[in-house]
């Protein structure tokens, strides 16, 4: 079974809680469940819609054929009634649209019955419940635990009214659940908060929003510093402030607040002091398309910054690896004394995913300060050690010593020289531990069958919609897998070697027009792709385009 | 535990106004008997900025403007510290005027001591935001075509709670503001005016030394509207001491964990402890 359900109006009319409820109670009955949002930036108005798609199986993205249609315009209608399936349904308002094969009900004044026209969209998802086959009681138990005390009522009474005014169009069972249902995002703040990060601080900006409101919303619990500070560029340089007092911290923006650190980001470089960043990507160039997706950013977090220093990035490819990652982050950040830079998008920073719930036992917090007593005499914070990294240790911890960062090249001391020779020396210092990093990065996730003459290569969240393409194509016996790359920066080479012997062809799918992966892959591999599958419409891949496209080029 | 702040000699020019202020600030936290450990200067890019390299405190020497944002995060992170951001006119009020502006609306618990040369030194002799205008300088030829920023003005009116003015002249003052500011609960600013021998030929200590004069004895610091009048005299007299100063909630003590709990970085982490929040997500 596989199903989708898309909601679709304008700003403002209550789409985003109805479909928080519908798809929370479609998990409570236990499906697997994908929820992706496609929403102009704007407050009121507009064309915003969101696909609910739900599974028996697990699934990672979001299809294009549609079972029910919800609209609460008439525009919704025009634009997505090509895309139902056979024997879909639209599901509409009587003052939307009387057309044929719609279902026209009276949803307002059914609302209005029980007690708020506002309660339609409730009207509405008793009636989808109802058609899907479902019993009433998840659903509205989801309500009960969702909505305010003050509308509670007035909701169930409208839900209840939608769903006895409908009859069963489709038999589905409830399932056991037990998984939790989170967005990229809300991930990534829950791995910042059980990687011990003590501070996260930022300025809204599409889509990396969610990461600071949720950091906030645990501020007090956890005992997390969190701010709304004047600008991006006080984030970062105050994060390092932290991080130099001796807490974890991190902070995050959409490609424009980025550019705001380049300069921080540099010093954090310099000073070698550990920090996490997040680059939740948005289409630019400049402001772009804030509300949409894109995977542009790469060669940019890898470059950013003025001057040579170690730093590494990391890709999120779905919501669990962003859990993880984000955690493994703040050790790699404090092991080397480096910046690490996470890479999301809108796509997977807002869709939000049935997932096994996190497991919190994994989660190793290694913070690589030194506490042995020191030699006597001034600390050295940047004393040349074999491995290019110098014991740290934070202010007012060790009576008599005190710790010295400076933004100028730098003695052993931290303090400020112009010689040539101390010059070179912390150059080589910082470069060797770039090396040291390539020791840590993970190979890309190898999926599809083990030695595929059709290789595809990707990163971060295309993971999604290329596994479930590959799953239909090697259905189909096509000799077909994908390397999906996490750790992208140091660049991972050995499976792409080995793999890309056996392979006919080498297919880059990527979420950008000028494939940068493959730029990297022939810069530290020297290996390019044969054909590139390459989408910058600000949009994400459906399983669908994915397929279509690479079946064009198999064939 | 030490603490004695001397470290090296510092490389600024001769008769610079920077050594008469480096010479108050170890004196100010001696006096304090504040260990070295426990400090921390904060710094941008400046000659001032140079601070940190010439004084055996920890310290932060940063990116030119951003002396402020830093200072904060280790306040924030470590209450116990004794934080001092310090930093020249140029950083302070021009690359760094929006960090300003804001951390005086957060009145956290740092000191901030603005070496006010009224000239940029460092990158030799262009004007700065407190150069006065039609002054000449080696990059604005035919003189300053925009008006100074008014700094114990502006920080009165965002809402600061200590606001004072010293002059390098005036070490034994000098000590006195400096240990009142770091004393003060809250986000003290404190602007120091202090010849550039080299490159400011108009603002020399003859110059200064000609206009201040100390607040009298009967001066109420508690009144806004006399400290504001004071801090708009800026002519043939100026006035030295503190100008405002009242008791404010500080920034930390709105964070009810950092207030009552101990300080941030001496919190055990420990991954389970975030556990819970997956609650939400069933």
């Amino acid at each position: 079974m596989n199903y989708t359900v898309l909601i679709g109006g304008a700003a403002g009319q209550g789409m985003d809680t109805l479909s928080e409820l519908l798809t929370k109670s479609l998990k409570r009955y236990g499906f697997f469940v994908f929820k992706h949002s496609d929403y102009m930036s704007r407050v009121r108005g507009g064309h915003n819609f969101i696909q609910i798609r739900f599974s028996d199986k697990p699934v990672y993205t979001y299809e294009e054929n549609i079972d029910i249609i919800f609209a609460l315009n008439k525009e919704t209608i025009d634009l997505h009634k090509g895309r139902l399936k056979e024997d879909g349904i639209i599901l509409a308002d009587k003052e939307v649209s009387e057309e044929n094969n719609i279902l026209a009900l009276d949803l307002e004044d059914t609302a209005k019955n029980a007690g708020n026209s506002r309660a339609m969209t409730s009207v509405g998802m008793g009636s989808i419940i109802k058609m899907l086959g479902l019993k009433s009681d998840k659903a509205l138990k989801v309500m009960e635990d969702t909505l305010k005390e003050s509308i509670l009522d007035v909701n169930m009474n409208a839900f209840s009214k939608g769903y006895e005014m409908v009859e069963k169009r489709f038999n589905l069972d409830s399932m056991n659940d037990g998984r939790i249902l989170i967005d990229g995002n809300t991930a990534v703040a829950m791995g910042a908060a059980a990687a011990g990060c003590r501070y996260y601080c930022g300025y809204p900006m599409t889509p990396s929003t969610t990461v600071l409101s949720n950091m906030e919303k645990w501020s007090h619990g956890l005992g997390i510093f969190t701010e709304q500070v004047e600008d991006e560029v006080a984030a970062l340089n105050m994060a390092l402030g932290a991080s130099y007092a001796g807490v974890r911290a991190m902070t995050g923006s959409s490609g424009g607040g980025i550019a705001l650190m380049s300069e921080a980001l540099s010093l954090a470089g310099i000073i070698e002091t550990p920090v996490v960043i997040i680059n939740v990507q948005r289409p630019g160039p400049a402001t772009g398309l804030p509300t949409r997706t894109e995977q542009a950013d790469l060669r940019f977090v890898m470059h950013s910054g003025h001057g040579e220093f170690p730093r590494m990035v990391i890709s999120l490819r779905n919501v669990e690896d962003a859990f993880y990652q984000t955690t493994r982050a703040f050790n790699l950040a404090e092991k080397y004394q480096i910046p690490v830079i996470l890479l999301s998008d809108q796509y997977l920073a807002d869709g939000a995913t049935t997932t096994v719930p996190f497991d919190f036992k994994k989660v190793k917090i290694e913070r690589f300060l030194h506490e042995e007593k020191l030699p006597e005499g001034r600390y050295k914070r940047y004393e040349l050690t074999e491995s290019g990294v110098s014991p740290r240790i934070i202010p007012g911890k060790f009576e008599d010593k005190v710790v010295l960062v400076d933004s100028d090249e730098h003695d052993e001391y931290g303090n400020i020289t112009e010689s040539a020779q101390v010059r070179k020396d912390m150059v080589d210092k910082r470069n060797k531990k770039g090396a040291l990093l390539e020791s840590e990065i993970q190979e890309p996730w190898l999926i599809g069958v083990e030695s595929p003459e059709n290789l595809i290569v990707c990163w971060g969240s295309v993971y999604g919609p290329v596994k479930e393409a590959i799953e239909l194509l090697v259905e189909e016996e096509i000799s077909i897998g994908a390397l999906v790359y996490g750790d992208i920066y140091p660049f991972p080479i050995k499976l792409l070697q080995e793999k890309s012997k056996s392979a006919k062809r080498i297919i880059d799918i990527e979420n950008n027009s000028t494939a940068q992966l493959d730029g990297l892959m022939r810069q530290f591999a020297l290996i390019k792709s044969d054909i590139k599958i390459l989408k910058y419409d600000g949009r994400a891949f459906s399983i669908d385009e994915v397929y279509r496209r690479l079946k064009e080029v198999i064939e | 535990m030490t603490c004695e702040y001397d470290l090296y000699d510092p490389s600024w020019c001769p008769g610079c106004g920077n050594y008469m202020i480096i010479k108050a600030l170890k004196q100010a936290l001696e006096e304090l008997e504040i260990p070295s450990h426990m400090a921390v200067i904060v710094t941008g890019i400046g000659q001032a900025a140079k601070m940190p390299h010439y004084i055996a405190a920890n310290g932060f020497n940063g990116l030119h403007g951003r002396a402020l944002p830093p200072a904060i995060g280790i306040k924030l992170s470590n209450k116990d510290l004794t934080v001092i951001a310090e930093s020249g006119d140029g950083d302070t009020y021009g690359e760094g005027g929006n960090h300003f502006i804001h951390t005086i609306r957060r009145n956290i618990n740092i000191a901030h001591f603005v070496h006010d040369n009224q000239i940029y030194g460092l990158t030799k002799g262009q004007g700065s935001p407190t150069t006065a205008m039609g002054q000449v300088t080696t990059l604005q030829y035919d003189g300053v075509k925009v008006e100074p920023v008014k700094p114990l003005a502006l920080s009165l009116t965002m809402g600061a709670g200590f606001v004072a003015r010293g002059f390098s002249g005036d070490i034994p003052q000098l000590v006195e503001l400096m240990k009142e500011a770091i004393l003060y609960s809250g986000y003290a600013h404190l602007d120091i005016f202090q010849p550039c021998v080299v490159w400011n030929k108009v603002n020399t200590f003859q110059w200064y030394k000609d206009r201040v004069y100390k607040l009298p004895e009967d001066y109420d610091y508690t009144d806004f509207n006399a400290a504001y009048k004071k801090a708009m005299e800026f002519g043939d007299k100026i006035p030295t001491g503190i100008l405002f100063k009242v008791e404010k909630e500080t920034y930390e003590d709105r964070f009810e964990f950092i207030k009552n709990g101990p300080p941030l970085v001496d919190a055990e982490l420990n991954p389970m402890d975030a556990e819970k929040l997956l609650n939400d997500f069933y």
